[in-house]
């Protein structure tokens, strides 16, 4: 299965900037559906993003996160061609992960 | 004889591969929490439940927010679409060690909290859920002390309650 996580990292040498975009429906529980059931609660809880090794990035989410999240930040101490390690745990155990290379 | 004696091998095999299955699958999900869990500290369960700003910040940090000109929170006057707002949050304060983001009017009034080591800008742009017209609140944690930046979005069409 093609991964979840789309991922787009480029430096200027000194800023490496991240922007994430993840595959979920991100259900908050609290939304029916059209017979009036609720859609149980189906959602991305932590989001991580390893560069050599550390935690550059970390994301605890709840349900009030968007369809399909997405999210970018920054960092420092990266160059162009690292790898970038994106991971993700939804709560119901599924996982996914994918790496990136930094442009 | 000689087919026991091949059953029995046969036998032998599958329970042998059987239990490398096992283990193969148990060791998957074990071996990921872990290592998530230490990158990022423990999930705040409890926070991501609260009804309130006030809850929220007390399960999340056990200390108050003071409003800052410095915290700059970037979000629509108005959002047409409550199911997709885009929200954004930059600082000059210094030592910012994390950034959460509250919608008071929301069922779960925390959205996410992120973050930020040492190395990474204190700056974050995400696409939350507004059920309705609300206060978006962003908290931003830096030396130790809580710093906060609260703006009002309205909503046209809600995007939580369906």
């Amino acid at each position: 299965m093609a991964s979840t996580i789309r991922v787009r990292a480029s430096s200027n040498g000194e800023i490496t900037e991240v922007q994430a975009l993840i595959q979920h429906p991100m259900d908050s529980g609290f939304v029916k559906n059209a017979k009036g059931e609720i859609i149980p609660p189906h959602f991305i809880q932590q989001l991580t993003f390893e560069h050599d090794g550390k935690n550059v990035f970390a994301a605890d989410w709840g349900g009030g996160v968007s369809k399909d999240p997405y999210v970018k930040f920054a960092f420092k101490g990266a160059k162009k061609g690292d790898e970038l390690k994106i991971s993700w745990i939804d709560n119901k155990g599924a996982t996914d992960t994918t790496t990136a290379k930094i442009q | 004889m000689t087919d026991v004696g091949f059953s029995a091998t046969r036998r032998l095999i599958l329970q042998g591969a059987g239990a490398v299955a096992l283990v193969g699958l148990g060791n998957l999900p074990f071996g990921l929490t872990p290592a998530l869990a230490a990158a990022n500290d423990k999930y705040p369960e409890e926070a991501f439940k609260q009804k309130s700003d006030a809850d929220v910040i007390k399960s999340l940090y056990g200390k108050t927010a003071e409003p800052s000109d410095k915290v700059k929170l970037d979000a629509p006057e108005i959002a047409e679409n409550g199911a997709v707002v885009p929200i954004s949050v930059s600082t000059t304060l210094a030592d910012v060690t994390s950034i959460a983001f509250l919608v008071s009017e929301n069922p779960n009034v925390l959205i996410a909290k992120y973050s930020i080591p040492t190395d990474t800008m204190p700056s974050v742009a995400n696409r939350i859920k507004m059920a309705k017209t609300s206060n978006v609140t962003v908290l931003v944690e830096a030396g130790g002390k809580l710093y906060s930046a609260t703006k009002e979005v309205k909503v046209t069409v809600g995007g939580c309650g369906g």
